[in-house]
């Protein structure tokens, strides 16, 4: 069966209809804004549950630093509300300019430049309500800062691409933005210069809200807070860098970082996938990667590398297990997203069989 | 479940008779944990030095159908440690390694009984620090942290053990070993890692668990602010949020927890103040000192009596002094004394005082009041006489009230004590029968038997629960405190 086979979407417009429609189809796939395409194209015979409609913040007390917003709704809503009270999601979920939505975000476990400061998209996700394979609709968390009650359902929905449950709504942890930023562009002579200057920054009491390499060797790094501290704090980077750079402030400076993800592919031909790394595994991976014609940056200080891969996906899911490194395809010709060494599947499985027992949703 | 002395001859074929305990005197340091209301005397006690032996602990309580519960210092505030009755005790403090220190990498690998601040004390040669800072830091572990997601005093900026937690090996309770997470800050697939942070002991065993680490800030910048009524200084909290500034700690403390820091350790607070704030800015010298600047305006607008400046590290250390020592410091107003744990949104913190206050005087129970301010954390200390009667039920009905404002306000039971044995019956007050009944198929899908750390968190689990009267041995000597 291709996708064209696919039973017709549904269009919930409140969670009571996300809840009736769970029940009464046999097989569903939630989708978002469709920006992570690969997340739900890859099923034939699911039905797509869009929940583009059920969007809008529903709670927001920007003196709580927290908000709480139904499932569809789009980053770029989101972003320009919070952008109002100085206030942003810190960790720049990536794809908001092409339509993509909070629940889309958590359910694939995406993050941006700002990742590597405070944390990703599940160190800020507080709390939410789902839809189970049963049909129940589930709360988990809750919407103050600090919870430690119950099991951490939230956590455990980031990256769950719609295979656990369908989110209708979501409560995050908001942190007032900088008041201005600036940014160095230091192109080092090679990648294991470059690898080298970010080991020593981890060591360093700098704190950067974006730390980005590129193969070549450039390093990317965004410093936040008052204007006027810049001159100095750049001249101290460059000291410990040992290399002088490029400097951005204004609007060019925010136009760099807003484009930094998605790496641009042709989504007729090349997946594009994110691989979790360690400056340790980033040497090996970035040859093989190179040699195999991929294109390649790395992000959250080298903890993500965004690939373009233009070959089949199982010489992709090779090359991961060869490096011992997982991956998770956002667009491309349709696969099933994970590839390569994905850890704890013991585990996921019971999870899977615990919220999803008679397979409601795609299988992992 | 086969006989005990199946069982325990089974265990005697892996440990060594030093390392098997099953004589009276050597369960009974073993039958508590910080919240000395409850205790239980097991079967028996492993103190195993090796993964393997966790292993093959796990797996032989799982043959044998025997409940056990792992431990580290035992200093769980929520009873998360209790014994079960006829179960097992498995004791990790030896498996206390830091297998590696990476500083390129910011990471740190760790086996469960490492003591929390052992990691920091590793790491600051490379300037680098472990962040989540529960008051028992000294003592308790990292185990014990990843089991009940402890917080600590910087939760609002830098999160809770799980924001620190990137990968753990763990043994499920029917002796399967399972890694999750990773090396990376990022993942793929369902967060495993952040699921099995804050398990309360139910998913089995943790052998080994890969940390991140934090650049140590370049300077620190702390003031203290009296007032005249606690209201105010809740008020000032939310100020400082309002203007977009990022504490890394803001702690309330009001007159009765001030006056107890006060006669233990001469911390110098101002004696008549009715309320205390101590705010802390953390990060690069230049910023911090611009953010400091907007900080000290905006506390000497806020109604503060008087303000202090930190002016060097000694005067900080001492600002922080009293604000650490609070809770040993109460335990000589009362011989007892309860302590929640509850959250409200930080700005609902002045209506959730007033009614604490308003609930101690109708039923003529002292309160002192001690909280992390920046996340809306409160921690009443509710004092009573165990010797009298009814007074211990008197406090936790007291206990109770309180939890259940906190819901009302839109908080949470727990900000980072975990549910435990003492707040199971809250469970359903803050989640609904369908709630519950998700996680209780979670819980059964990694644990059909219900053989690890049976009868915590969930409401209608068995529990065993004997009252004992007076504050832990160490709580009395300074070491650990109940928050």
């Amino acid at each position: 069966m291709n996708p064209a086979d696919s039973p017709p979407a549904l269009e919930p417009r409140t969670v009571e209809e996300v809840v009736e429609a769970v029940r009464s189809c046999p097989q569903v796939v939630p989708v978002g804004g469709g920006t992570k395409s690969a997340a739900t194209t890859g099923v034939a015979g699911f039905a797509p549950l869009r929940l583009g409609g059920l969007a809008g913040i529903l709670e927001y007390d920007p003196a709580e630093y927290t908000f709480t917003a139904l499932a569809g709704t789009p980053l770029r809503a989101v972003a320009a509300e919070l952008a109002r009270h100085g206030q942003y999601l810190p960790f720049d979920p990536p794809f908001g300019a092409a339509g993509a939505t909070l629940g889309g975000t958590v359910a694939t476990g995406v993050s941006g430049p700002g990742r590597q400061r405070y944390g990703g998209v599940r160190d800020f996700i507080l709390g939410l309500r789902f839809v189970s394979g049963l049909g129940e609709l589930v709360r988990g968390g809750g919407k103050v800062v600090k919870n430690a009650a119950g099991f951490d359902l939230p956590k455990l929905m980031v990256g769950s691409l719609g295979r656990l449950g369908v989110m209708v709504e979501l409560t995050f942890k908001v942190f007032p933005e900088p008041r201005a930023y600036a940014t160095l562009r230091a192109d080092l002579p090679s990648l294991d210069a470059a690898l080298i200057a970010i080991g020593r920054l981890n060591g360093s009491p700098f704190d950067l809200e974006g730390l980005e390499l590129d193969p070549a060797g450039t390093l990317w790094l965004r410093l936040g807070g008052a204007a006027g501290t810049f001159d100095d704090r750049l001249d101290q980077l460059e000291r410990h860098l040992g290399a002088s750079g490029q400097r951005f402030t204004g609007e060019g400076e925010g136009a760099f970082w807003s484009g930094r993800v998605p790496l641009a592919t042709d989504a007729s031909r090349d997946l594009l996938v994110k691989v979790p790394v360690t400056l340790a595994a980033i040497p090996g991976l970035d040859a093989a990667l190179a040699a195999a014609g991929a294109t390649r940056q790395y992000g959250a200080g080298a903890h993500v590398a965004w690939v373009g891969w233009p070959r089949p996906a199982e010489e992709l899911d090779r090359l991961l297990q060869t490096h011992g490194l997982a991956g998770m395809v956002l667009t491309g010709p349709a696969v099933q997203p994970l590839l390569g060494r994905v850890r704890g599947e013991g585990f996921r499985r019971r999870i899977k069989a615990a919220l999803d027992p008679a397979g409601r949703f795609p299988s992992f | 479940m086969s006989s005990p002395s199946t069982f325990l001859a089974a265990l005697a074929r892996v440990f060594p008779a030093n390392r098997l305990l099953d004589s009276e005197a050597g369960l009974a340091p073993f039958e508590s944990d910080g919240l000395t209301a409850f205790s239980t005397k097991p079967l028996a006690v492993v103190i195993p030095e090796t993964r393997d032996e966790v292993i093959a602990a796990v797996r032989l309580c799982h043959a044998h159908a025997i409940p056990f519960v792992a431990r580290g210092s035992g200093t769980s505030l929520s009873g998360g440690s209790v014994p079960i009755a006829g179960g097992l005790v498995i004791a990790l403090n030896r498996l206390n390694r830091i297998l590696r220190l990476d500083p390129a990498q910011r990471i740190a690998v760790v086996e469960p009984g490492t003591i929390n601040t052992a990691v920091s004390r590793a790491a600051a040669r490379h300037r680098l620090y472990y962040a989540p800072d529960p008051s028992s830091q000294q003592i308790c572990t990292i185990g014990g942290n990843v089991g009940f997601n402890a917080g600590g005093a910087h939760c609002l900026k830098y999160g809770m053990t799980s924001n620190h937690v990137l990968g753990l090996t763990v043994v499920l309770p029917d002796g399967e070993v399972v890694e999750m997470g990773g090396e990376s800050l990022e993942n793929v697939g369902p967060d495993l890692t952040g699921l099995y942070v804050g398990h309360e002991g139910l998913f089995g065993v943790v052998l080994e668990i890969t940390l991140r680490l934090l650049p140590m800030p370049e300077c620190y910048r702390t003031l203290l602010a009296a007032y005249d009524r606690v209201e105010d200084a809740g008020e000032a909290v939310a100020r400082v949020v309002a203007a977009g500034l990022l504490p890394g700690a803001m702690e309330i403390m009001d007159r009765l927890a001030i006056e107890a820091a006060e006669a233990a350790v001469h911390c110098g607070y101002p004696a008549d103040a009715n309320a205390i704030l101590i705010v802390e800015l953390e990060g690069e010298q230049r910023g911090v000192a611009a953010d400091f600047e907007r900080l000290k305006e905006l506390i000497n607008a806020s109604g503060a009596r008087e303000v202090r400046v930190a002016r060097d590290n000694d005067e900080r250390l001492l600002f922080w002094k009293g604000r650490k020592s609070a809770f040993s410091a109460v335990g000589r107003l009362s011989p007892d004394f309860l302590v929640q744990d509850g959250v409200v949104p930080r700005g609902k913190l002045g209506v959730a005082l007033r009614e604490i206050e308003a609930l101690s005087r109708e039923r003529g129970i002292r309160v002192a009041n001690v909280f992390h301010a920046g996340d809306g954390n409160l921690h009443p200390l509710i004092l009573y006489n165990g010797r009298e009667p009814g007074a211990l039920e008197r406090a936790e009905a007291m206990a109770g009230d309180i939890l259940r404002l906190c819901l009302r306000l839109g908080g949470s039971i727990t900000g980072e004590h975990g549910v435990g044995l003492e707040k199971r019956t809250y469970m359903t007050d803050m989640f609904t029968p369908v709630d519950l009944e998700v996680m209780h198929r979670i819980h059964r899908a990694l644990d059909p038997l219900e053989l690890s750390n049976r009868g915590k968190m969930f409401p209608d689990g068995a529990a065993p629960a004997l009252h004992r009267h007076g504050a832990h041995p160490l709580e009395r000597a300074g070491i650990i405190s109940r928050e």
